[in-house]
């Protein structure tokens, strides 16, 4: 396989972000791989915006809380928390559009591709918009800064302590699931820490609390000041303390390198070049500003067997399709079906291990689903498939219910086809313009080469067999929407 | 292909049955001989975390009624099964198979520290792992890395849906869902697929590529032999117009036909009843008790009761005392059921649950539910349980 110029540049704009833009198609067979790099580095050192998606109906909730906290109320009553959850979750269903739409539209691609990873490094399944875009935005700030400040700020944050019980661990009755998994998952990684290290640390977190607002609370009174022994040090340990010894292990520059490589390098993993990045990381005091420098511009990162190498998770894919041919959806929320039924759903995590990636995103339906979806987005055909419920999400208050109320007492659950249909206004224009100048002959070459970062793909004879040659504009229409439908395009 | 010794004995049966008997003679095998170790298992999951208190009833404790002044359900409308258990009123069949000996309760069925959210506890029922694991592959799934390294067909699991769930995923296998054999067959038999399928020059190496073309290109075989096989024997008898209804029709079609499959999977929901549990219980148990009685009455009738067992489970049972919105919260603790025609031990197994002696407010498990696992594995599918659930767990006495 040759290893193009514009090959290199797709691969780290895959890599590094979600793919190349329509717009992006003239650059990519001339320029250097160190100018789009730089490029992305200037775009994702903004400051990001806070994405605000919590109603009125919480931000009231939660203004009424700061009046009433004078008065000592703490808690919500039963009416709210309920009404609380059931905005929490159609807020939270915006929260994800729009983080998708900052994916498909932001320059700072590098920087959302990067909170992608940490969005499943840092895994929370959290019911409350509020607690669940803190985090995200905690995540976005930190994405390209340092880890060591990121992993307090996530530790300190609602969603974690919510989620990993951290507010029922209390001096006496510790609760060892946050210890547990900052160890496990966060840092070090298992093999680096004994069980007794997880107990002790669990004591050192007592106190470590969020109140109702998602602030973060030290209750001194439940915080145990006792003596703590952690991986071999001895000292009157709070949570802070903990995160920085968890820090100054090396195995955790290596365990959270040897991610990072896994996902936008090669699954397979390269020990010597694992070493040596987490060598440096280390000793930057984990900068991943300059982690990723030392990824994505170094020789090997553009080595013919890391290329075409990854199957692309959902979110890359519906992402990646949308920037290469710009669509506007007239209901956007198609794409949280689209994200259900292809197994990875923003702000759901499977557990906190995240999503496993990889191989465990392709079985026989997603497969199938994964190559109908250019011809979904392309015809409005329906999608005619109904994905699993999610009964954390739905809170008992399954679609069936409401069907029930309005008297559909007919057919419900299980067989129901959801008959949602993606209708999308292609805006074809950016792209056919970049192959204007393309020689009839060469059309499907070039485009092929646009679309597919495989050493090989499906022969011209197959894809000009089934195109529509009735004139220019359908051909390469059709050509792209069936290069996208195979199995070569799930890879990057 | 290359066989293990042991698998290619089990698949010749079955393929000794589909092509060298003669149509005509195949009648005969409809009989009593079906060929020994055909068994079969259907897995039903109750999602949401059906409320086990309500539904095998303790009708002789005043603690479950203390606890349920309102959601109890009163000894004269639990259907009884001796003094001391009653049926929920919608598990008529159920009663019919408790009667006849093909039915086999088994309580107090967990795992120890409880995860209360649905997602996560079905992880761990799919994955058949520790509440504290972490584990990307499903028990049936591993059962399929097992047995079928060198099937050249994904069809040893299927389930009845839309989407795989977690339990069917292997490491190097998976199973198959589908909804419907035909709508399965007209969606893999596009000609694109087909064409691209064609064009690709088969390498069988370790790239992410060889391995999109070979999960597809098994997908467009299966669908081609499911469809078929569905055809073979389709049942004719009558089942109800509901979801499970129709997904154990499927299901029943399959069975009757010289497919190689094992296990089957089928989903009903939602039983996650914090509000008004009376009624959406009633609904749900109404479809399972109508759909399973027209599923082992169809069994039975071509003789194969005696070679299924279906095996009903929930993510988590639901606390002991109701709520205030005529519902309960999240548990711990639940029964299983299993239905068959080849129960060793049947009836209510165990003692029922011990409501002097609970955690919290929540049932203690007293069986872990991988002894579960690793009984069906081993005295059901006849495979090594321990291989696939890394460790050894008591077997019980059920098959």
């Amino acid at each position: 396989m040759v290893v193009t110029n514009q090959l290199k540049n797709q691969h780290l704009l895959w890599r590094a972000g979600f793919g190349p833009m329509a717009e992006d198609l003239g650059q990519l067979a001339t320029a250097s791989q160190k100018s789009y790099f730089q490029a992305l580095t200037k775009a994702s050192k903004k400051q990001p915006q806070y994405l605000d998606l919590a109603d009125n109906y919480i931000k009231g909730l939660m203004m009424g809380i700061d009046e009433i906290g004078r008065t000592q109320k703490k808690e919500l009553n039963d009416e709210e928390k309920k009404k609380l959850r059931q905005s929490s979750r159609e807020s939270i269903k915006s929260l994800n559009l729009a983080w998708l739409n900052e994916m498909i539209h932001s320059e700072a691609q590098l920087r959302e591709k990067m909170s992608l990873f940490w969005h499943g490094h840092f895994a929370s399944r959290n019911l409350n918009i509020l607690y669940q875009q803190q985090l995200l935005d905690g995540i976005r700030r930190n994405a390209l800064g340092n880890f060591g400040e990121m992993l307090k700020e996530v530790s300190k944050s609602a969603a974690m302590i919510n989620f990993l019980n951290n507010n029922q661990n209390k001096k006496d009755h510790p609760n060892e699931n946050f210890a547990r998994e900052v160890m496990e998952l966060f840092t070090m990684g298992r093999g680096n820490y004994t069980e007794n290290d997880v107990k002790e640390a669990a004591r050192a977190f007592t106190g470590w609390g969020a109140n109702v607002k998602g602030e973060f609370v030290f209750r001194k009174y439940v915080h145990d000041e006792g003596e703590k022994k952690i991986l071999g040090k001895s000292g009157q340990f709070d949570g802070d303390d903990v995160l920085n010894i968890l820090l100054e292990q090396k195995a955790t520059a290596n365990y959270v390198t040897k991610k990072i490589f896994r996902y936008f390098v090669n699954e397979q993993v390269d020990e010597e070049k694992v070493n040596w990045l987490a060598s440096r990381f280390y000793q930057s005091n984990y900068d991943i500003q300059a982690l990723m420098q030392d990824i994505f511009t170094s020789d090997w990162f553009y080595h013919e067997k890391n290329i075409g190498a990854k199957i692309k998770s959902p979110i890359e894919l519906i992402v990646g399709i949308r920037r290469m041919i710009p669509m506007q959806l007239q209901n956007e929320d198609v794409q949280l079906l689209v994200q259900r039924l292809l197994g990875q759903i923003l702000f759901y995590p499977p557990n906190v291990a995240g999503w496993p990636g990889g191989k465990n995103w392709i079985d026989s339906s997603s497969l199938m689903f994964r190559l109908r979806l250019p011809q979904l987005i392309h015809d409005d055909e329906a999608i005619n498939l109904s994905p699993k419920s999610d009964d954390d999400q739905q809170m008992g208050m399954k679609e069936d219910a409401k069907n029930m109320e309005k008297g559909n007492k007919g057919k419900m659950n299980a067989n129901k086809i959801v008959r949602q249909q993606i209708m999308a206004d292609i805006n074809w224009q950016p792209f056919l313009e970049k192959f204007a100048k393309v020689p009839k002959e060469k059309l499907t070459t070039e485009i092929s080469k646009t679309l597919l970062q495989t050493a090989s793909g499906p022969s011209k004879q197959l894809l000009e067999g089934q195109a529509d040659k009735s004139n220019r504009e359908s051909f390469i229409k059709t050509v792209t929407i069936a290069l996208m439908a195979t199995p070569e395009y799930q890879l990057c | 292909m290359l066989f293990k010794r042991k698998e290619f004995l089990q698949i010749g049966s079955l393929a000794t049955a589909s092509f060298m008997v003669p149509k005509f003679l195949k009648a005969f095998e409809k009989g009593q001989f079906v060929p020994p170790g055909n068994k079969v298992l259907v897995v039903l999951q109750l999602s949401g975390g059906n409320d086990g208190l309500n539904t095998v009833i303790p009708v002789q404790n005043d603690l479950y009624y203390k606890a349920r002044p309102r959601l109890g359900i009163q000894k004269n409308n639990a259907l009884l099964l001796n003094d001391e258990v009653g049926l929920h009123p919608a598990l008529s069949g159920f009663k019919d198979l408790y009667a006849d000996g093909s039915l086999g309760i088994l309580n107090n069925v967990g795992y120890p520290n409880p995860d209360r959210s649905h997602f996560r506890s079905m992880d761990i029922w799919q994955s058949g792992s520790k509440s504290d694991e972490y584990v990307y592959t499903g028990w049936i799934g591993r059962y399929l890395d097992a047995q079928c390294s060198g099937c050249d067909k994904p069809t040893q699991a299927l389930e009845i849906d839309d989407t795989l769930s977690l339990a069917l995923k292997g490491e190097q296998a998976k199973g198959l869902a589908m909804k419907d054999p035909r709508r399965l067959y007209g969606t893999s038999n596009e000609k694109f697929f087909k064409d691209v399928l064609a064009d690709h020059k088969d390498e069988a190496g370790e790239q992410p590529v060889d391995y999109l073309y070979k999960t597809m290109a098994e997908t467009v075989s299966s669908a081609d032999y499911i469809f078929q096989q569905s055809r073979l024997h389709p049942t004719n008898a009558s089942y109800p117009n509901s979801g499970l209804g129709q997904s154990l029709k499927t299901i029943a079609s399959l069975i009757f036909s010289d497919i190689n499959t094992k296990v089957y999977y089928v989903s009903l929901g939602s039983f996650d009843t914090h509000i008004n549990q009376g009624a959406q219980q009633q609904r749900l148990f109404a479809e399972m008790n109508d759909a399973i009685a027209a599923f082992v009455k169809d069994l039975k009738s071509n003789n194969r009761f005696q070679d299924v067992l279906l095996m009903s489970f929930s993510e988590f049972g639901r606390r002991v005392a109701q709520n205030a919105s005529g519902g309960t919260d999240h548990g711990t603790a639940n029964n299983m059921f299993f239905v068959s025609g080849g129960l060793k031990q049947k009836g209510v197994l165990n003692p029922l649950p011990d409501l002097t002696d609970l955690n919290e407010g929540d049932l203690k498990h007293n069986i872990d539910f991988k002894q579960v696992y690793a009984t069906v594995l081993n005295n059901w599918l006849g495979t090594n349980a321990e291989k696939i659930l890394g460790k050894r767990y008591d077997h019980l006495g059920f098959v």
